[in-house]
């Protein structure tokens, strides 16, 4: 019995021995790290995971011959534990991608850690433009969404509209952060005034405080640099503050499908916000929503469906390369146009940001809404040049110029 | 240069909004502490669970609403009783084995629970919470000239004295609190005296948890009705008991209201801190004063 074992572990550990085959490990290990189980798990959570097992089905569960597998795991939004886990997951289980991870803070260590062992990181749930800016990697795409798209999305279309000063209540981390900085030089550059700024910590409860600062800074706009259910919150007491009543508008600058659930369009009718994806724009979108809402009975966020699209994108890059080695991979899948039911002619940068349209919602009345999840209406597409134009030149060193 | 410190002092009306704001959370703080000090204070059990009954309220009176078309009012009075029968059930099942043994145990069992009930609720429900309107009797709210004050605010604040003074004077000044009290210092010799100590521990770990899930069903309308409503604010909570003593009732108030105030104060000088501001003072009083402001030392 004893003997058996042996040789079993000793025959398991002959198949970990790193092949010559350019493809490693004889498989494409794939692990979806995000928030499980606290304020981003709906955005992100297992239907992220879903997202990527649906992507992997549709390319036919191999590539090249070799079997995909996916794993996954819970980040707690804590940077020590993401990048814990991406070690490990790098190290001794042989992933060779990380996909998703919402929590700018947590990205950024993630990339760290991607970057040093040149293994490749799709970023679809995290905001923060400093990921391809500052903390810029060569085997990373930051696929769905950033800072700069959400403040030239909303922040411009709220100035032009006449919202010329501005209080930001701003979660205070990397994503609140980049997002209140990239917003503020919007504003600024059109004309604006910030007036004040309130630094709440993530995963707040009560903003009555930051909603009374606000209040008297007499602000035309407050601007929410937060998101998931700090957002939820701050416009929910907003509107028990009167805050609405009183003249000011609120700014989402970061809200998704699944915040709008949750407020119910009586609250949130009328707030206007930038989104990479809406289930309900057209044919393609409605098609696969409607697979994703068979399995997890909610429509996808924006974040899930570039899950989606990141690991397609990915594997296609890998099928063309023949490898699965980081920097190849990349630049492989910075050299092919995006196309998918969410990106058209999308373009990877330099710096690894996608380029693709966004677009601007408006939440709609009640009266308006035609059933559950029916809840946007598309004002205006902003096309991926305008969106996620840069305020300034690139502080990503892979940048020429 | 002292930028970071926010030093510029806000007018007196301002200060006195933020006071009243952060009153407002003390009052969260009270009755979920005061729940807390009871349960330990009679029963030497630390209720980890108490955030997850809190939710359990929250989501009674979302299901009320939603299922049964009941309202507010009467989620208040339902929401605490169905929570507590379950409190009840939980305290014949599972609690009443580990009385004897370490408080470790009892920390573990409804940290365990906590754990599960928590999950089974975000699997069902996902973590982004449920709308729960205020009920239109207390919406809209006054100007007081320094602010405007949501009438359901000062709802929550009124209400949640009212039930701490009613539950410190039931506890200690009416003879069901005095058998209370004499059955945890001497449960064999109050037993001898024919008084039925077994029911009346399960009685009491049924109204401290009544009282949490009463605390969830105000809490609805204005925090999320979300699963993960419990353990955001159980850790404070437990920082809150610590502070005012262990088993303290009076102390368990005080430090209630008075610890929202000094949340309150931290957000308008340096809002980075409001999270932890509290857990800074529980350090300082644990140091100082182990068994807390109001405690007795064992």
């Amino acid at each position: 019995m004893k003997t058996a074992f042996a040789t079993a572990v000793v025959a398991f550990l002959a198949l970990t021995v790193p092949a010559s085959a350019e493809i490693s490990g004889d498989v494409v290990k794939i692990g979806v790290l995000n928030d499980m189980s606290s304020l981003y798990a709906d955005i992100s959570g297992p239907g992220s995971v879903e997202a990527a097992r649906m992507a992997i089905a549709d390319f036919g569960g191999a590539v090249n011959g070799k079997k995909i597998e996916l794993i996954s795991a819970d980040h707690q939004n804590k940077p020590d534990i993401g990048s814990a886990i991406a070690t490990q997951w790098f190290d001794n289980d042989g992933v060779d991608v990380v996909v998703d991870v919402p929590t700018s803070s947590v990205a950024l260590a993630v990339q760290e850690v991607a970057r040093n062992k040149g293994k490749v990181f799709l970023i679809s749930g995290a905001a923060a433009s400093d990921l391809t800016g500052k903390a810029c990697s060569p085997t990373s795409v930051h696929w769905t969404y950033d800072t700069v798209a959400l403040a030239n999305g909303t922040g411009s279309a709220v100035v032009k509209a006449g919202g010329d000063t501005w209080f930001f209540i701003t979660a205070d981390y990397a994503f609140g952060h980049a997002l209140e900085r990239d917003t503020a030089k919007v504003v600024e550059d059109n004309g604006g005034k910030i007036l004040g700024k309130v630094r709440a910590p993530l995963n707040t409860a009560d903003f009555s405080s930051f909603l009374l600062q606000a209040q008297s800074s007499k602000a035309k706009i407050i601007g929410l640099a937060n998101a998931g259910g700090d957002t939820i919150n701050s416009i929910k007491q907003a509107a028990e503050f009167g805050i609405v009543e009183g003249g000011q508008k609120l700014a989402g600058l970061l809200v998704f499908i699944t915040d709008v659930n949750s407020l119910g369009l009586q609250t949130a009718n009328g707030l206007q916000l930038t989104e990479a994806f809406y289930w309900d724009q057209n044919d393609e979108t409605r098609a696969w929503s409607k697979r994703f809402f068979e399995k997890m009975k909610r429509q996808p966020s924006m974040v899930q469906a570039g899950v989606y699209g990141s690991v397609m994108h990915y594997l296609a890059a890998i099928k063309a390369t023949g490898s699965d080695d980081g920097p190849t991979v990349v630049k492989q899948m910075k050299a092919t146009p995006v196309n998918d039911f969410m990106t058209k002619n999308g373009k990877i940068r330099d710096d690894g940001r996608l380029v693709r349209d966004m677009y601007l919602f408006e939440v709609k009345k009640p009266s308006e809404s035609k059933g559950p999840w029916d809840y946007y209406k598309q004002i205006a597409v902003i096309p991926g040049d305008e969106a996620f134009k840069l305020p300034g030149p690139s502080q990503c060193p892979l940048v020429k110029g | 240069m002292f930028d970071w410190l926010h030093l510029t002092i806000p007018p007196a009306p301002a200060m006195f909004a933020q006071l009243l704001v952060g009153l407002i959370n003390g009052a969260f703080y009270a009755m979920l502490s005061l729940g807390l000090a009871v349960i330990f204070g009679l029963l030497n059990i630390i209720n980890f669970t108490h955030g997850a009954q809190y939710m359990l309220g929250a989501f009674c009176a979302w299901f009320l609403l939603n299922t049964l078309g009941l309202g507010y009012w009467s989620a208040l009075i339902l929401a605490p009783i169905v929570v507590g029968v379950v409190g009840i059930l939980i305290e014949r099942l599972l609690l009443r084995h580990i009385y004897g043994l370490d408080h470790l145990y009892g920390l573990l069992l409804t940290f365990g629970l906590a754990l599960i009930i928590e999950g089974v609720f975000r699997q069902q429900f996902g973590s982004s919470g449920q709308p729960y309107a205020i009920p239109p009797e207390l919406q809209g709210g006054r100007n007081l000239g320094f602010m405007f004050l949501p009438n359901y605010r000062a709802w929550v604040i009124v209400a949640s004295l009212v039930l701490c003074l009613t539950t410190w004077f039931t506890i200690e000044r009416t003879r069901l609190g005095a058998y209370l009290r004499a059955a945890t210092e001497n449960p064999v010799l109050v037993q001898a005296f024919g008084i039925n100590v077994p029911r009346m521990i399960t009685l009491t770990y049924g109204a401290g948890v009544a009282l949490a899930a009463l605390a969830g069903v105000m809490a609805a309308p204005i925090y999320q009705v979300s699963p993960l409503m419990g353990s955001n604010i159980i850790i404070t909570v437990f920082a809150v008991v610590v502070i005012g003593g262990m088993g303290s009732i009076l102390g368990a108030i005080v430090s209630g209201f008075a610890l929202g105030l000094v949340e309150g104060l931290t957000k308008v000088f340096y809002p980075e801190a409001s999270n932890t501001v509290i857990f800074v003072i529980m350090a300082l009083v644990l140091l100082v004063k182990p068994a807390g402001f109001f405690g007795r030392a064992s």
